[in-house]
């Protein structure tokens, strides 16, 4: 069954041959599962999972201004990582009033070259905003539909990605978590290798030129690295404390009150980034919400926009949740007023429900922390 | 192509009915459903002596993706749940049609069965809706 008006990935035969029950993710035709959601959750927290995610948009800026223009465009700082070849940061970019417009990883590539990986869903708003950001910035920006991008997760998975792609991949097994390097830049053999990911485990996101990509997850899949749909990539950030996008926090959120605190850096007093202004504004003001991790303690399922009940408080809502394969139990995230204590209700079909309000993230690298 | 046994009875909403010796009901969700849902991790039941006007709502299972209401197939009272599930919900992946049954009815009016559709009819909702 074919869907004309869905986009397709280079891998979309491949996971028809593999049997992905494939559904329409924001205008892409992607795999939710193989087969079960949660056996492939169990085998990337077990072993290695791999995922399709070429529908994210990879950017390239290059330019002596870049690291100029990221230093505003970005919360969190570039300098962090600007001129440090290979090294990865975390950031949100800001509207100027503070909300976000999208969450991204940028990798430091060159001194003159940075790479930034972008949200599918927001692709258009992202690369509208980044560009009327230049104004006269010397920076070249170049949307990069000619690459694919797999992630290989789980605790065997670079040891696998390893045996799977040998040469290809040279030198990746001396990477530090949030490092990358790139292979043979400019040929059909150009891999880039960046131990980052979306799961709470280790593991590679590995980007090829797109004719590349199918031969790369077959070479994988034949090493025993299991395909894994979108659904337990879900379940598996949720576990891991990791937000998502337009669930978590959107241009109306402040990253303050998202649990992004850590990823705004106002260190730099000189470093004037989109939204600063109105971040310190709110802190001087004070937060009113606080972004949690919730539990529920009996049985049924926590969602996101569930209402949740704070005693002598405003009511609080969840942004996201699902059910843990790891911890067997209903997890989610909330933003909530910042009085909530250790406890609080949560409003499913009417009925208030016990839930544990906790730190996140709920397990990481296979243990469960919550 | 979903598997829809020829003796049962179906709703649009993707419940199938099994009319049993004694003239009640037994009601769950067809093959079709719980492959689209994916992996079930919780169901609330009705409760023995619930009554229930035709397409009422009157249990939800949910899978890891998302929650999904049960519609009542016709008027009736709930005569028996399967307690099995709230242990084990993945038995309606695993048999949607025997161990993943979810309730018993004794119908209203007897003759509300007949309002059902038989599974030609579901079958071709089923591939009306796959394209």
């Amino acid at each position: 069954m074919t869907n004309a008006t869905l986009k397709e990935t280079p891998l979309f035969q491949a996971h028809q041959q593999m049997g992905a029950k494939l559904v329409d993710f924001g205008g892409w035709n992607m795999p939710i599962h193989y087969g079960s959601q949660i056996d492939e959750h169990h085998q990337v927290r077990n072993d290695a999972g791999m995922f399709d995610v070429c529908h994210m948009t990879i950017v390239d800026l290059r330019g002596c201004e870049v690291v100029d223009y990221l230093s505003k465009l970005l919360a969190n700082d570039v300098a962090k990582v600007a001129g440090k070849s290979g090294k990865a940061l975390y950031s949100c970019m800001l509207n100027n009033d503070g909300g976000v417009i999208d969450d991204l990883i940028i990798y430091s590539m060159e001194p003159a070259w940075i790479r930034v990986i972008v949200n599918s869903a927001t692709r258009e708003k992202d690369l509208a905003w980044m560009r009327s950001q230049l104004g006269n910035s010397a920076v070249d920006l170049t949307e990069r539909d000619d690459l694919a991008m797999i992630a290989v997760q789980g605790p065997n998975a670079r040891e696998l990605a390893g045996k799977a792609l040998g040469a290809q991949i040279a030198g990746a097994e001396e990477l530090k978590p949030f490092n990358a390097l790139l292979l043979n830049s400019g040929a059909d053999s150009e891999r880039f290798v960046a131990r980052t990911g979306y799961t709470g485990e280790d593991g590679y996101e590995i980007v090829c030129p797109n004719a590349q990509a199918e031969q790369v997850w077959i070479q994988l899949a034949d090493a025993g690295v299991k395909p894994c749909g979108l659904g337990s990539r879900d379940t598996l950030r949720l576990e891991a404390g990791m937000n998502l996008y337009g669930s978590d926090m959107d241009q109306s959120q402040s990253p303050l009150e998202s649990g992004l605190s850590w990823t705004v850096d106002f260190s730099n007093e000189n470093r004037q980034f989109n939204g600063r202004a109105a971040l310190e504004k709110q802190k001087q003001q004070g937060l009113k919400y606080k972004f949690v991790g919730l539990v529920l303690n009996g049985k049924g399922v926590l969602r996101a926009h569930q209402k949740v009940v704070v005693d002598g408080a405003p009511d609080g809502e969840l942004t996201s949740g699902s059910f843990s394969p790891t911890m067997q139990k209903a997890i989610g995230f909330a933003r909530v007023p910042v009085a909530t204590g250790t406890t609080c209700k949560v409003e499913i079909r009417n009925k208030q429900l016990d839930a544990s309000v906790v730190k996140l993230p709920f397990v990481r690298q296979g243990k469960v922390l919550a | 192509m979903s598997d829809i046994p020829q003796e049962l009875k179906y709703t649009k909403s993707h419940e199938w009915i099994r009319i049993e010796g004694d003239g009640t009901l037994t009601v769950g969700i067809t093959e079709h459903a719980q492959g689209l849902l994916g992996d079930m991790v919780f169901v609330e039941l009705p409760d023995v002596g619930d009554e229930f006007e035709a397409e009422q709502d009157c249990a939800v299972v949910e899978s890891v993706k998302a929650a999904s209401d049960i519609y009542c197939p016709i008027e009736g009272e709930v005569t028996a749940v399967n307690e099995e599930l709230e242990d084990a919900p993945e038995l309606i992946n695993v048999n949607a049609y025997h161990e993943g049954w979810l309730f018993r009815i004794q119908p209203g009016k007897a003759d509300d069965v007949d309002s059902l559709m038989n599974a030609e009819d579901y079958a071709a909702l089923v591939e009306s809706e796959q394209h």
